[in-house]
């Protein structure tokens, strides 16, 4: 039941991942994007990351491409010209990804060397319990960092937005 | 095995009850609106309209679906798919009454309980905007346009005050899945006042509940805040060039997210299926209402105000009689007197729903914004503060 459903929303993952790339139009890209966004959810959820899953729908299936689509349909951006590919990439293009795709997996391997293959079911630490103790325990610096990080951002966006208006 | 087939029996029973609530609803809504009004509302396809729904369902499904052929037709098609699909996967996870045994068979009265089962919902609210979103970008049209980007733009702002709000009784309850939830509200203070949160020591929710009631009006696009329908700028916005069933669909969404939004209030704030009193005595409230109505019906039809009233009152009044000794039978109360509390708190926060739209004018658009942010996010924000201080400073939950 686990293997079938994530053979499915791995497809899903890797179809809507390619099909980001290839549509002509902003719109169809983002749809896509959060097509990617909804099976690595369930992906999530299969390995026992509950909490993350649902994290994962809220903050990047929701707000974040909401704003994507937003901002597509408030510029009301059109089809996207097929530029001239240059012949690098259209020769060599392939290639060079898989080739880059598997010098990672070949660092991962063996920066990790204890690393084994994933079982579904076996971990359940993914708790919002979890979760909340060890962002407040353990990782509580990063987490901070972050938060004020953010903050940052924020008014920046504000301080930017300001300007503009005057 | 029996998992499979309860859960099967659960579904089915709580599709059965939930469309056939979608499909009345409408004509509660137009009954109480045209009675604020001083209107007498559907009156003429069955006893006081109450075969309209079905009139209006076979008009819908006979009538011509239009294509238009500027639209983008793959979005213009998918968009109506998403909202209402969305919009009916909610139900899933709300509970509608305790842990029950039936014929040896122990099940829980929810279809599903999760242990992040409060995030289920916000997962699902914040996608289902892309129903609204596509529609109103795919149909090429300058109204529905707007109409689709105020939807975005108000959902995400609405969105913060809501989540804030849905956080306060958490931190009362102290758990994520909603059958712990109801739970936590269970129990009395003094012996009559309940537990509910809103009432709930050491904070009680009511400013909580106030602010996640008006997000959830501009979370379902009701009236005040229906700025992506708003008909007298924008024709009808977002589903201006949708007609036949794909018209229905965004209909149905709409009164599936009220009704999705209003369990997920009660659940949260207004104690699930507690009563409101302790039980021996709150047991006998669903009877005694019932008794009530039907009694209303029989007087109604002594006095008829229309012709047919004679004999249509007095049949109501039968089925409200008969309803009320169902309710008065012992051993079915533990299902039914739980199952009668969360429908009728639910059908009072809807009533509500009805009630603003019936009052209120719209909001214009900068208010709407301005409201969002300057005065409802810092409530929520305020509320979320307080809640966690006084949950901190007295944690044994007197």
């Amino acid at each position: 039941m686990d293997t079938v459903l994530f053979v499915i929303c791995a497809i899903v993952a890797i179809v809507c991942a390619f099909n980001l790339v290839l549509q002509k139009h902003p719109i169809s890209s983002a749809l896509s994007l959060i097509g990617v966004m909804s099976s690595l959810a369930v992906l999530y959820l299969l390995l026992g990351a509950e909490f993350m899953a649902m994290a994962q729908m809220i903050v990047y299936g929701g707000a974040v491409m909401v704003l994507f689509i937003f901002v597509i349909m408030l510029l009301n951006a059109g089809t996207e010209k097929n530029s001239n590919k240059s012949w690098f990439a259209q020769i060599a293009g392939l290639p060079l990804l898989l080739a880059f795709v598997a010098v990672v997996a070949f660092l991962i391997r063996s920066a990790v060397p204890g690393l084994k293959n994933v079982s579904f079911g076996s971990w359940w630490g993914g708790t919002a319990q979890n979760v909340g103790r060890l962002l407040f325990t353990t990782y509580l610096l990063p987490f901070e960092i972050i938060s004020i990080l953010i903050l940052i951002a924020i008014l920046g966006a504000v301080v930017l937005a300001q300007k503009e208006i005057d | 095995m029996t998992f499979v087939i309860v859960s099967l029996i659960k579904i089915a029973l709580v599709f059965a009850v939930f469309m056939t609530t979608l499909a009345y609803l409408q004509w509660v809504e137009r009954k109480v609106l045209a009675h604020i009004q001083s209107r007498t509302g559907p009156l003429r396809v069955g006893p006081h309209g109450l075969m309209q729904p079905l009139a209006d369902v076979l008009k819908l499904l006979t009538k011509e679906d239009l294509l238009p052929p500027y639209v983008n037709r793959f979005f213009y098609l998918l968009a109506p798919f998403i909202a209402v699909s969305l919009a009916l996967i909610t139900i899933a996870v709300i509970p509608f009454g305790p842990h029950i045994n039936v014929f040896g068979i122990s099940t829980d009265m929810q279809i599903s309980d999760i242990n992040v089962g409060v995030l289920f919902p916000l997962a699902i609210a914040a996608v289902s905007v892309y129903g609204i979103a596509l529609a109103g970008w795919s149909s090429n049209n300058k109204y529905s346009l707007l109409g689709g980007l105020r939807s975005s733009a108000q959902m995400i702002s609405y969105e913060l005050p809501l989540t804030l709000a849905i956080v306060a009784p958490l931190l009362l309850v102290n758990h994520l899945s909603f059958r712990a939830i109801a739970d936590g509200q269970a129990g009395y203070y003094l012996g009559f006042i309940p537990r509910w949160a809103i009432f709930q020591m050491p904070f009680p929710q009511i400013f909580g509940f106030l602010i996640f009631l008006i997000s959830a009006f501009a979370e379902t696009n009701r009236i005040p805040f229906d700025l992506p329908e708003a008909e007298n700028e924008l024709v009808a916005g977002f589903h201006t060039e949708y007609s036949s069933m794909k018209f229905a669909s965004f209909f149905m969404a709409e009164y599936a997210n009220i009704v999705n939004i209003t369990c997920v209030g009660t659940v949260l704030f207004l104690g699930a299926w507690q009563p409101l009193f302790p039980a021996p005595y709150s047991n006998w409230v669903p009877p005694l209402v019932f008794l009530a109505a039907g009694i209303l019906c029989f007087f109604h039809g002594l006095n008829p105000a229309r012709k047919n009233d004679q004999i249509t009152f007095p049949i109501f009044g039968v089925a409200f009689l008969a309803l009320a000794a169902l309710f008065a039978i012992p051993p079915l109360q533990f299902i039914l007197a739980p199952l009668f509390w969360f429908a009728a708190k639910v059908g009072l926060l809807i009533l509500v729903f009805i009630w603003i739209r019936g009052t209120l004018p719209r909001f214009r658009y900068d208010q709407l914004m301005h409201f969002a942010w300057t005065f409802l996010f810092p409530c929520a924000l305020v509320n979320l503060l307080l809640t966690a201080l006084l949950v901190a400073l007295f944690p044994g939950n007197p």
